[in-house]
């Protein structure tokens, strides 16, 4: 599980990375998108990987998944969530103002 | 109630915000008077909570009465009071230049207001907050505030700005997360005083780890303080933004130098073992570079509010410098500098708009336009300023400079760093000197009818200067309270034991309770 996880996160964070490095508002808004995922999932997964353990005191639990990433999991998802919001409507504020979606406001030079 | 007033730093601005939506956009005078009572509460609050960190006590309030390290603390000593009180200092002038003059910023869009307060109120709390994660959770806050002042009043140079500051500072927020994730997993705290006692303990297989969190951590602290190489940013956001919100953004990039103070100063502190100063070579060479490439861009600014941004950044590298020297005397000489510089940006921000406005046509572009109507008040103002940031006698500039010089006496690096101060020192000498003449001496025939001259419109700027100018006349009980902040961020364990109390020595709790490692 461990190759799985990992290299799941390693392409979705590479993939995240090309397309922030894009010209375009639209890829560099999917790729922070994808960063803030592949984000995310690397926090909860710093709580170590545990299959079919409650994360609360339970009688007879073998062990126990660490709850506190969750409950960063959490914060971190919400305030991602709110700042793409925002980018995404200044991309579009920013298009309509200078009729271009290049991040740079102005067609780069053919 | 005086117990909990550490908190109140936060919840003022908060409630003050929420109170002016309840207020609504129509209401304009009240949400003016509920922004100045605001801060002027909070210049209160910062004056009462620097009396009380004076006597040298750190206090942790913890909130919801959760004890550290499981809840979140907030932590009160001299280096986050003094933070706060600048950031009073700088928001109440700030928010008085917004809301005077003939075309007030604050009316050029809605929510200034609101917005303004929660930026404080991300402030404060990054400031105060004594918990790794909680400081990227008042980052976002104090960003996504500043996002939106950024863009305020709109126009498309300002939209083009905002993206750019917006990505870059999105992508840094991830790689806060990941450097916390990464501490997180191998000490199983994110409390910072819990954090200091844990990473020296940290097990030789995971110090690679730990090292890539430190060094991760410092990356995105470095693009908030706008550091080489990652100050790309700065001068397209700083000159953009109107100018009340450049002068509260001059405390911006010095969040940055305070969280490296505070995560690789208490963290990663002379205390930490095998990961000891782990920053700071690289912290030392990226400031060297960030204060020689302000000054050049300073040079060739061809306004002089990219040049003001320019000199932020020179201003950001001179004081990081004064930092990697990881000393108790170079962190009081830092701290110094801190001050006097954000006061000296702030004020040369407000300065550079006002020349542009009274240019007319040419704004504050470097070219000869029409004459500037009554130029002696606002010349001097630019004089003073200038001379404080370039660091002449007898102005704070200097005295800070000084300070720095002193605490780099005696390394094998002192020959570079001497000269780098000192020649950056220059170079920022020559750009505002250049820039004066151009802007007063050379006045052209193609001027338009230049903007009219309003009186109140420098009461703003000196203020601010007037601060300076107060700090230099009293600058040894300000570098007395500089230097002893300064022992007491080195002194870790005793921040860890006020923090963590007398709990049983957190070293014994197991790295991770119940779970399997």
């Amino acid at each position: 599980m461990e190759l799985l996880v990992a290299s799941a996160l390693g392409l979705v964070t590479a993939c995240g990375v090309y397309l922030m490095l894009r010209g375009r508002t639209f890829s560099v808004v999917l790729g922070l998108s994808l960063i803030g995922y592949a984000v995310n999932f690397f926090i909860f997964v710093m709580g170590r990987l545990a299959v079919g353990v409650p994360p609360l005191v339970a009688d007879g639990a073998a062990g126990y998944a660490d709850p506190l990433p969750q409950a960063l999991v959490l914060t971190a998802i919400v305030i991602g969530f709110g700042t793409t919001g925002y980018v995404l409507e200044l991309a579009l504020r920013t298009r309509d103002e200078t009729g271009s979606d290049h991040v740079d406001g102005e067609e780069p030079p053919q | 109630m005086t117990a909990h007033a550490i908190v109140l730093p936060v919840l003022v601005p908060a409630l003050a915000a929420c109170l002016m939506l309840f207020a609504g956009e129509r209401r304009r005078g009240m949400q003016r008077a509920l922004g100045l009572a605001a801060c002027l509460a909070l210049a209160v609050l910062a004056a009462a909570l620097v009396v009380r960190s004076a006597s040298g006590a750190v206090t942790a309030y913890f909130l919801g009465d959760w004890a550290a390290p499981f809840g979140i603390a907030l932590v009160l000593d001299r280096l986050a009071a003094l933070m706060l009180a600048l950031t009073a200092l700088v928001a109440a002038v700030a928010l008085a230049a917004a809301t005077t003059g003939r075309d007030p910023l604050d009316a050029r869009g809605r929510y200034f207001h609101p917005l303004f307060q929660f930026q404080l109120m991300g402030l404060n709390g990054a400031f105060l907050t004594g918990d790794l994660f909680n400081l990227f959770v008042f980052f976002e806050v104090l960003l996504i505030a500043s996002y939106c002042l950024l863009a305020h009043g709109q126009g498309a140079a300002r939209l083009k700005a905002a993206v750019h500051f917006v990505v870059i500072n999105l992508a840094a927020s991830g790689l806060f997360l990941i450097g916390v994730a990464l501490l997180y997993a191998v000490t199983g705290t994110l409390n910072m005083a819990d954090l200091a006692l844990r990473v020296p303990a940290a097990a030789p297989a995971d110090a690679a780890l730990v090292r890539a969190g430190a060094l991760l951590l410092l990356v995105v602290f470095a693009v908030k303080a706008a550091a080489f190489p990652l100050y790309l940013w700065l001068p397209g956001a700083y000159s953009a933004a109107a100018a009340p919100v450049a002068a509260l953004f001059a405390i911006m990039t010095k969040v940055g130098v305070y969280s490296v103070v505070r995560v690789h100063g208490v963290i990663f502190g002379p205390g930490a073992g095998e990961f000891a100063l782990v920053a700071m070579p690289w912290l030392a060479a990226a400031a060297i570079a960030t204060t020689v490439a302000g000054a050049v861009g300073a040079l060739g600014a061809a306004s002089l509010t990219r040049m003001t941004a320019y000199l932020t950044i020179a201003s950001v590298g001179t004081l990081l410098i004064a930092v990697s020297l990881a000393s108790p005397a170079g962190l009081g000489a830092a701290l110094y500098y801190l001050v006097h510089s954000t006061l000296a940006v702030a004020a040369l921000f407000l300065l550079a708009a006002e020349i542009g406005t009274r240019r007319g046509a040419a704004g504050d572009r470097l070219q000869s336009g029409a004459a500037i109507p009554r130029p002696v008040g606002l010349g001097i103002a630019l004089v003073v300023a200038a001379a404080s940031i370039v660091g002449l006698p007898p102005f704070p500039g200097f005295v800070g400079k000084l300070m720095i010089l002193g605490a780099s006496w005696g390394l094998a690096a002192t020959p570079w760093l001497w000269a780098v101060i000192l020649g950056t020192g220059l170079l920022a000498l020559l750009a505002l000197a250049r820039a004066g003449s151009v802007l007063f001496w050379q006045p052209g025939e193609t001027g338009a009818a230049p903007g009219a001259a309003t009186r109140s419109a420098l009461a703003a700027p000196w203020a601010l200067l007037a601060c300076g100018i107060a700090l230099a006349a009293f600058a040894a009980p300000v570098k007395r309270f500089a230097d002893d902040a300064a022992r007491q961020i080195a002194d870790t364990p005793s921040y860890a034991t006020r923090v963590l109390g007398d709990a049983p020595g957190s070293t014994a709790r197991p790295l991770r309770p119940g779970g399997p490692r």
